[in-house]
């Protein structure tokens, strides 16, 4: 190459390295100064409240008292909720489309699981209240009261409305991004993994659990951390079906409230400064649960990462 | 292939070019003096209550006036105040009245509040015998919102209702969780009635409710009430009647029962006393046909306008909707404004002025 070329492509890299640099940090800037803004606006509120503010459960108003902790354990238990049942089922859907199903079943089933990602947080929501609701009211939680109503979760009226409605909301909510993740990651395992377990002699469940699983571990805490950053910041659809009440209740019968609802819901008629900057200190509350709920997501997955990552057979 | 592209790319810049002409020749000449103070573009926002009338109002003013563009956006009568505190917004709609201290803030000066229409709001139920018109008095009605009262079959309501039989079913209370002037309304009636209420919650757009569910809007309350069996809850007048719902008899301040429709509530506005600068609560009016939770929902515009076109348009618009316009609410279910007021509305929108000239002709 003559030397002319040479200085050419060097110089065309390096404003390539540098565009590229600017690209992401403007991403951290971003969010930086989206953080800065709302602690701005919240401070008000921070001021008047200090750190009762997150301990304290009273949400007045009228009284100008304000409290984020129903609403803090609102969002985490509907989250974690949602969890507990799209994790398992979405990690079921992937190994279904992946290592058993044919191939007509895997194109048209993984479609569709993929089509309940498309469909609008709202609709979600009118379905709830219209279908899911009467549905919990008149059949799942009064089954569940009579079963394990000596657990304090399972007692109460069920009125369909409340925290079991929010969850299982969510739920559906981040099922497809779970089964989409984990079946991306579990394709991409080498068939000699498979292979070798299965010249072990291996039956295809055992395959699965020493070859597969743990080669996907990885990729598939991801899309779980991926689905609970969505059921974080979930709307519309939580606040139509989950009762909006902010109260701390044992059971899951009961009505609950979360952080981005009663943002949607108050913000609009915030019509004094304290109860606005209120709003926006639980908005920058959420904020930062999110980025502290991602954090740990990534040191889990970094240490689970670090392990071995073939199973043992016997 | 080169020549193609040029072809193409030549065809393209000519259809822009001769769409962008076609655009410029309608301006050639030069709007006439008269022309340019008639058109005024105008934006207003506040309560989504009223949002429905005023859609149709602005439909039927443009009609005669195409050169006023008049935007209203639904946002919640506490955004229309701030914004029109603020002055970014021509105009603001809200169902609570402002406070001392949200007037005192108002950057544009003096604020008057316009009513602009009446609104009732019922107290709508969902029972598996679907009694109708079932009686509600003032103080059980505070109880069942205070969560004392838990059951249909409690003396209180027994009592209230000979001869209707009423279940033994759990009492579920449906509210609003979205800040809105209904609530208000509601909550500055039970205040008004219930010492207790008025203490322990009091009234405001967004509330501490001591019981019950939480819907978003009308609609979402609605559906809670249409959902669940036992439900109680207060909804707007319209909503009442468009979704079928049952709703109750209230006993207003001289003892009678009655039930809310257009007629009560206009009763409700004549018989009260009306201050000067109009922010007045009508909740528990006197009258014997009175019903007892109703309200106003109040335009608010500047005495002391910046452009004399925008506020010519403005007093106009407001003058024809409180006059013409009102012929309109019957149809969406909102309450005429008495004819007294329209006439004591009518002198506050002659004191609005632009440079000390006052601009309603």
């Amino acid at each position: 190459m003559s030397k002319k070329l040479r200085f050419k492509t060097s110089l065309g890299d390096q404003f390539l390295r540098l565009v590229t640099f600017l690209m992401a940090f403007s991403v951290l800037v971003l969010m930086a100064w989206m953080g800065w803004q709302m602690f701005d606006a919240a401070r008000p509120s921070i001021h008047t409240f200090g750190i009762g503010f997150i301990t304290s459960r009273v949400w007045d108003p009228v009284k100008e008292q304000f409290g984020a902790l129903p609403f803090i354990y609102g969002t985490l238990m509907t989250s974690l909720l949602a969890l507990l049942l799209a994790a398992p089922i979405g990690l079921g859907v992937a190994i279904f489309l992946n290592e058993m199903a044919e191939s007509k079943f895997r194109a048209v089933i993984g479609f569709l699981v993929e089509m309940l990602a498309a469909i609008p947080s709202v609709v979600y929501g009118l379905w709830g209240i219209f279908v899911l609701a009467p549905w919990l009211r008149e059949t799942v939680e009064p089954g569940l009261a009579k079963w394990l109503g000596f657990i304090p979760l399972f007692q109460g009226t069920p009125v369909g409305f409340g925290m079991l409605a929010g969850g299982l909301i969510l739920a559906m909510m981040i099922l497809p991004t779970i089964a989409a993740i984990s079946r991306e990651v579990m394709a991409s395992v080498p068939n000699m993994q498979r292979e070798a377990a299965l010249a072990l002699g291996a039956t295809k469940w055992e395959m699965i659990k020493v070859a597969v699983l743990p080669y996907a571990k990885t990729g598939i805490m991801g899309g779980i951390m991926l689905g609970l950053g969505r059921a974080l910041g979930e709307t519309m659809a939580v606040t139509m079906v989950i009762g909006n009440r902010p109260d701390i209740l044992p059971s899951l019968f009961a009505p609950a409230y979360s952080m981005a609802a009663v943002i949607a819901n108050e913000f609009t008629e915030a019509t004094y400064d304290l109860y606005l900057s209120a709003l926006v200190e639980i908005g920058f509350i959420l904020f930062g649960i999110t980025l502290v709920l991602n954090f740990l997501a990534r040191l889990l997955v970094w240490s689970v990462a670090r392990g071995p990552k073939g199973g043992n057979l016997v | 292939m080169l020549i193609r592209k040029c072809r193409f790319l030549v065809c393209l810049a000519a259809i822009v070019l001769t769409l962008s002409l076609t655009g410029c020749g309608g301006e050639n000449k030069e709007p006439t003096a008269q022309e340019k103070s008639d058109s005024a573009n105008l934006t207003g926002s506040g309560s989504s209550f009223v949002y429905p009338l005023l859609n149709q109002q602005i439909e039927e003013y443009r009609k005669n006036h195409p050169k006023i563009s008049i935007n209203y956006q639904s946002t919640g009568s506490g955004a229309g105040i701030k914004q029109v505190s603020e002055q970014t917004i021509d105009f603001g709609a809200t169902d609570g009245p402002m406070t001392d201290e949200q007037l005192k803030s108002a950057k544009g000066g003096n604020l008057l509040h316009i009513p602009l229409t009446l609104g009732a709001v019922a107290v709508t139920y969902n029972l598996p015998s679907t009694p109708k018109e079932l009686k509600i008095s003032p103080a059980v009605l505070a109880d069942i919102f205070l969560g004392k009262i838990t059951n249909w079959n409690d003396k209180r309501i027994v009592d209230d209702n000979p001869g209707v039989a009423l279940p033994d079913l759990q009492i579920t209370v449906a509210h609003r969780s979205d800040g809105s002037g209904t609530t208000y309304i509601f909550s500055d009636y039970l205040s008004t009635i219930s010492p207790e209420w008025g203490e322990k919650v009091g009234k405001g757009t967004s509330l501490n409710w001591p019981a019950g569910i939480g819907g978003k809007g009308n609609s979402g309350v609605a559906g809670v009430i249409q959902q669940t069996s036992g439900s109680i809850g207060y909804l707007e007048l319209a909503y009442a009647v468009q979704n079928n719902l049952t709703y109750a008899l209230m006993k207003n301040k001289e003892g009678k029962w009655t039930a809310p429709s257009l007629q009560t509530t206009s009763a409700a506005a004549a018989a009260a006393t009306i201050p000067e600068d109009m922010r007045v609560s009508i909740v528990n009016a006197p009258g014997a046909e009175a019903y007892p939770i109703a309200g106003f929902a109040w335009a608010l515009i500047y005495q002391n306008q910046t452009d004399k076109a925008k506020g010519t348009a403005l007093v106009n618009f407001i003058n024809w909707a409180i006059h013409d316009g009102q012929a309109l609410s019957e149809g969406l279910h909102y309450a005429k404004l008495p004819a007294n007021l329209v006439s004591r509305e009518e002198g506050m929108l002659k004191t609005i002025t632009f440079e000390g000239e006052p601009l309603l002709k």
